[in-house]
């Protein structure tokens, strides 16, 4: 009792509140520097790029909606959107998927993090690098010649002519895509992997004893247990594929019908100085990310709350 | 009585502890690794087969660089594995000379060690304000600052540069400073806000109560807490400005004097278009530093990427 009274004596001595200090003003100066920098570099711009959008080439007269129009209904540009979507779906499901199906493989082996270095070492080289890289094995010679490109010399070998890889429009979107697939998984692999991590030994010896087989256990099991960490792989991804930009860039340039709407955006305006139709192309970016962009607040404050 | 009590209180303290730490063990991962069972060999082939067939385009290049510039363009990377070895330096020495790639090296370093410190002090004052400060709009401007991170870094480029252009910052070092900086911060205000809100309150409060001012809180105790959260986001920015072309490209207006190597090497792509004695020496150089930094410092390149993406 008498301890009990004691402890109570010391509890009333802290205060019962929280101590919480009064609004900072002095808050504003720390954030200033960078407030007024994210003003200059992305709400002005945005602004601008919004108001450029509805003027033409030269920003002097007001079009209205004409470059708008001008996306959807002229083939070239549709042809850009139509690249774009397919980068979307087909370079977000084989990073996702691949980064997956790796981190489920590597899990148990002994020479893990070695496999995982190997994965991830494209994530540090540039796009400018990886371009050359890839540019290298894609190398193209006419069919009598010795194949230097690894990739044709490896068809040669099968008595397959030589492709031209990045030339080809019946394939040469997914040779690009194949560059940034090579360059990211490794990405997702190393999140998905801390995130098996993560599952609890109970859960997997459980589902062992009740017979599960490798693949049951996969899409029942795992797929479920990292269900959010792969939500939020996929819409990292989104994000990053919506405006790529460098692969392209450093492997055609967007010729050859490569061409994406960020690319669209670069040649637009350095290339053919048409501000009006290049603003339209950003601001359709931004658009096709802003539910993404609410996605991912939603979850950072889900996360906040149950901080 | 007294006594009689303490048992039953340390015993609910015990069990208050499992329940707190319980989770936290399973969340942890494997108790003993002995209860998974181990890959069978040909899980391990297969995961050794995809590292190979990973690395084999860089590979490929890094061989391809020690050639002879008449073998590289006459016969397949590989054949140069096969003895008689007839490797050479040439390229390098080439590419180092004749293109400039020693000052384009020394401008890369110009660029991104501002380009690193800078985004990674600013976010840090902000950060620490959004964690610890409270001021009216400090979760709007937060999470407005969060939305950036997905916007196009393009959009940006043209009214900057026609801002710098007035400012006569075109072709400096400095655009790209400032352009690394602003880009950089989004991500260096959430990554940092997130670290800095786990530090113990406590340890502030007390520091206050002392008599500390907020900057003094900063500099001693936040900022030498957060030494782990600061390298992983230094080794992130530090690769990103790096590897960096388009700010560059479009803020350095075509100087050549201060043109970084990612921008050295693409002009060469322009420029030589497939000559790859040239191009592999001067790509493996420009990979050089970052393949250092990433195998000297992966850890803290892996935990930058898991508390940016997964801890949110």
């Amino acid at each position: 009792m008498a301890t009990m009274a004691t402890q109570q004596q010391e509890a009333m001595t802290v205060p019962p509140r929280q101590r919480r200090r009064g609004i900072s003003w002095t808050a504003f100066i720390w954030i200033a520097p960078a407030v007024i920098l994210l003003i200059a570099f992305f709400v002005y711009p945005l602004i601008s790029t919004i108001q450029l959008s509805f003027l033409d080439a030269t920003s002097t007269t007001y079009v209205g909606l004409k470059n708008y129009q001008q996306i959807f209904t002229n083939p070239n540009l549709l042809d850009v959107l139509k690249n774009n979507l397919l980068w979307l779906v087909v370079a977000t499901i084989l990073t996702v998927g691949l980064g997956l199906i790796v981190a489920v493989l590597i899990d148990r082996v002994r020479i893990e993090s070695i496999i995982k270095s190997a994965l991830f070492i494209p994530m540090a080289i540039s796009f400018v690098s990886a371009g050359v890289i890839w540019r290298f094995m894609y190398i193209y010679e006419p069919a009598n010649q010795t194949q230097i490109g690894l990739l044709n010399a490896v068809l040669a070998i099968f008595h397959i002519a030589p492709q031209a890889w990045t030339i080809n429009e019946a394939y040469n979107n997914f040779a690009l895509i194949a560059v940034y697939v090579w360059m990211w998984t490794g990405f997702s692999m190393v999140i998905i992997s801390a995130a098996l991590k993560g599952i609890p030994d109970d859960v997997i010896e459980a589902a062992r004893i009740d017979g599960a087989s490798r693949l049951t256990m996969f899409w029942r099991v795992t797929v479920p247990m990292i269900a959010p960490t792969l939500g939020v792989v996929t819409i990292t991804m989104i994000i990053n594929v919506l405006k790529i930009f460098d692969v392209v860039y450093v492997m055609t340039g967007g010729n050859y019908n490569t061409s994406v709407v960020a690319m669209e955006f670069y040649n637009e305006l350095f290339t053919f100085g048409n501000y009006g139709l290049a603003s339209a192309l950003a601001v359709l970016l931004t658009i096709a990310i802003l539910p993404v962009m609410f996605l991912n607040i939603q979850r950072i404050r889900a996360e906040e709350r149950t901080r | 009585m007294s006594s009689s009590e303490i048992p039953v209180s340390g015993g609910a303290e015990t069990t208050l502890a499992e329940q707190i730490v319980a989770p936290a063990r399973k969340r942890g991962g494997r108790i003993s690794s002995v209860q998974r069972a181990a890959a069978s060999p040909g899980v391990t082939i297969l995961v050794v087969v995809i590292a190979l067939l990973w690395s084999v385009p860089t590979f490929g290049l890094f061989v391809a660089s020690f050639r002879p510039p008449t073998l590289i363009t006459t016969t397949g990377w590989w054949s140069g594995l096969i003895p008689p070895w007839n490797f050479t330096i040439t390229n390098y020495e080439n590419v180092i000379q004749a293109n400039g790639m020693g000052q384009a090296f020394l401008n890369s370093l110009i660029l991104a060690i501002p380009g690193t410190i800078f985004p990674l002090l600013l976010g840090a004052f902000a950060a620490y304000a959004f964690a610890w400060l409270r001021f009216p709009g400090r979760n709007l401007i937060y999470f407005i600052i969060v939305a950036m991170l997905v916007i196009p870094s393009q959009i940006a480029l043209v009214p900057m540069l026609s801002l710098f252009t007035t400012l006569g910052l075109t072709g400096q070092y400095a655009a790209v400073w400032i352009a690394h900086t602003a880009f950089g911060l989004p991500f260096a205000v959430f990554l940092l806000r997130n670290f800095f809100a786990t530090l113990p309150k406590d340890l502030m409060e007390s520091a206050h109560i002392d008599g500390a001012s907020s900057f003094r809180v900063f500099w001693s105790i936040v900022m030498p807490l957060s030494v782990p959260a600061l390298a992983s986001l230094a080794i992130f920015q530090f690769m990103w400005v790096w590897n960096d072309l388009l700010v560059a490209l479009i803020f350095l207006g075509g100087n050549p004097d201060r043109a970084p190597m990612t921008l050295t090497v693409a002009n060469l792509v322009g420029q030589y278009g497939e000559n790859y004695p040239v191009l592999t020496a001067a790509s493996f150089l420009s990979m050089a530093l970052p393949l250092i930094v990433f195998f000297s410092l992966q850890r803290y390149f892996v935990r930058g990427i898991l508390a940016g993406s997964v801890k949110g």
